[in-house]
């Protein structure tokens, strides 16, 4: 059951990383390509999944609006990472200290924020487009990634090859970033999971509303948002990037709950 | 007690503080000068500066923005640049649509939610439990507007039980009104009730290892008996929590269902006002949002002290 979450979802997310990967060599067709002949063809042996409006490929919209909505995750899950896990190790390294304080009142703040309404704020005054998108949903995955950190860093200072590193003349900040973080780096990578999904499905809500992605650029969001007038007539343009977003979701969150139960050593000790 | 609450007050006046203060920064620093986009690009100098002066724009940024947060305490949000109507007017009217909403939504959630958890957790490792965490993992995956538009496609478009978008107004009457929300709220709840489904089957099964339910089995109450009478209880608490956050998403998340149902609330107020570039509204109904989020965030850790007396005594 469990190495089953993992299969499932490491396949889903493998398939929808690969379409994001050959999107950058090969689509089927043009995505910017027009042909209004071909429009709202549901799904054929020329055009797998059909046409839109314009008689733009759907199966290839897709392919490239993968490679939107994993790039706009995976850089936000990284600003979270590469600002949150530093915040995090340097405020368990100083526990209780003005500099703990102050980083964890900071998150807390940032955490009880509307994510999506911070996130229209700043994309309504930077202007939308994929890079704002980016930064917005990234500033909300610093105080996960640090408040993770800080909570799996806390208890291994405690412990005696920390104290052995330190005995051996090792500053904190060395015992930081040699003991602690790789020892907290798989809690990282199944949140990262987590938040990667979460940040798709953030992207998609973005780019719905006119904020994320621009055109031409095609992105699930706006694709649901351009079928939206058709979905009476037209159902497979709402019906394929709505599926394609749960999927890729679904592919994630089952893989993060897989990777947990694989890395995690007291799940892997209850089941033992 | 009185401390607890006293320490949570002054941490919610802080966080008051340093939100506004944030708005007020990121808004600052968006381009374009709000007197010449209400009076055109031919708008003379003068006339220009003479709105300048009356909008208050001449100020200092300290005197700008000590005076938007006093005037906003006196619930003065400014005047919209675009419609000349008090912003305080224009938030009250589409508060009417989206406060209804997200405690619509919210019922609906918690309706949806607790049978569900409850239910999984008594049947744990049964077809049932599987069948409802295997509901709950597709209704997280769910983006809830394209859940929407589906909703409209059945119901409103095919079966015609409900209109596709708009609202009627509470003055057409509470049927016709709730009526207009129903496929909304179903939309923002199902995410929602999935979230709330797995906390409370995940809180109940911690709570029904726990020694108590032992002893309480071991005076001869059957699992359903003891699930019902003890665990319940004591398994509301992270249950309170995740209710109390979920407040903020479903304001933050009516602002995008709102859109696909054309709803006259806040949400389409926000976006309306930054296709105008009308940012003295996007900033009021931004403070509003984040003001009633974080005072339902206080509520929410005042109410734990009443429902967990450990909480009472360490206070």
């Amino acid at each position: 059951m469990k190495s089953r979450n993992l299969i499932i979802g490491g396949a889903l997310s493998a398939l929808f990383i690969a379409a994001a990967l050959i999107s950058f060599a090969w689509t089927p067709f043009d995505v910017t390509q027009m042909n209004i002949p071909a429009k709202l063809q549901t799904p054929n042996s020329t055009h797998w999944l059909g046409t839109d409006h314009f008689g733009r490929d759907i199966f290839s919209m897709i392919m490239v609006g993968a490679r939107t909505s994993i790039a706009v995750a995976l850089v936000a899950v990284g600003i979270g990472m590469g600002v949150g896990v530093p915040l995090g190790l340097a405020a368990a390294e100083r526990q209780g200290s003005l500099l703990d304080e102050v980083i964890m009142r900071g998150n807390d703040l940032v955490f009880a924020f509307p994510s999506l309404v911070i996130a229209i704020l700043i994309t309504a005054v930077f202007g939308p487009g994929a890079v704002n998108a980016i930064i917005a949903i990234g500033i909300f995955n610093i105080p996960v990634f640090a408040r993770l950190t800080r909570g799996a860093a806390l208890p291994l200072w405690q412990r005696e090859f920390i104290m052995a590193a330190r005995v051996a003349g090792k500053g904190a900040s060395r015992i930081s970033l040699e003991h602690i973080l790789p020892n907290v780096t798989n809690l990282l990578i199944v949140q990262g999971t987590i938040q990667f999904s979460l940040g798709i499905l953030a992207e998609a809500g973005l780019s719905y509303v006119g904020l994320g992605a621009q055109p031409p650029l095609p992105s699930w969001g706006r694709m649901l948002a351009d079928a939206q007038t058709m979905v009476s007539f037209a159902p497979h343009l709402a019906l394929i990037p709505g599926g394609a977003i749960i999927l890729t979701v679904l592919g994630l969150n089952l893989m993060g709950d897989g990777l947990r139960d694989l890395l995690d050593p007291r799940i892997r000790v209850e089941r033992t | 007690m009185l401390r607890y609450s006293l320490k949570r007050l002054l941490s919610l006046v802080i966080s008051l503080i340093i939100a506004s203060l944030v708005i007020f920064l990121v808004i600052e620093v968006a381009p374009g000068d709000p007197a010449s986009f209400m009076l055109g690009i031919n708008a003379q100098e003068d006339t220009l500066n003479a709105l300048r002066e009356e909008l208050g724009l001449n100020q200092s940024k300290l005197e700008r923005y000590l005076s938007w947060t006093s005037n906003m305490l006196q619930g003065d949000f400014g005047t919209s640049y675009t419609y000349r109507t008090p912003v305080a007017q224009m938030v009250a009217d589409r508060l009417w649509v989206s406060l209804p909403l997200a405690l619509y939504a919210l019922a609906l959630s918690t309706i949806i939610a607790f049978p569900a958890g409850i239910y999984a957790a008594s049947r744990r490792g049964a077809p049932g439990d599987v069948a409802v965490m295997g509901a709950t993992q597709l209704g997280v995956a769910t983006p809830n507007f394209w859940f929407a538009m589906m909703l409209v496609l059945v119901f409103a478009i095919n079966l015609r039980w409900f209109s596709a978008g708009g609202f009627p107004g509470w003055d057409e009457g509470l049927f016709a009104g709730l009526k207009a929300l129903t496929l909304p709220a179903i939309a923002l709840a199902l995410p929602q009730a999935a979230i709330l489904a797995r906390v409370m089957r995940s809180s109940l099964l911690d709570i029904l290892n726990e020694d108590f339910i032992r002893t309480a089995r071991a005076k001869g109450l059957s699992r359903r008996q003891a699930l019902w009478r003890h665990a319940l209880r004591n398994a509301l608490i992270p249950v309170l929590t995740i209710i109390g956050l979920q407040f903020s998403f479903l304001l933050a998340g009516s602002i995008i269902i709102e859109q696909v149902f054309y709803l006259p609330g806040l949400g389409r107020l926000v976006f309306q006002s930054i296709s105008q570039r009308d940012l003295i509204v996007v900033e009021s109904v931004v403070m509003l949002l984040i003001f009633a989020v974080i005072m339902v965030n206080f509520i929410v850790d005042l109410a734990y002290t009443f429902v967990d007396p450990r909480l009472r005594s360490r206070t």
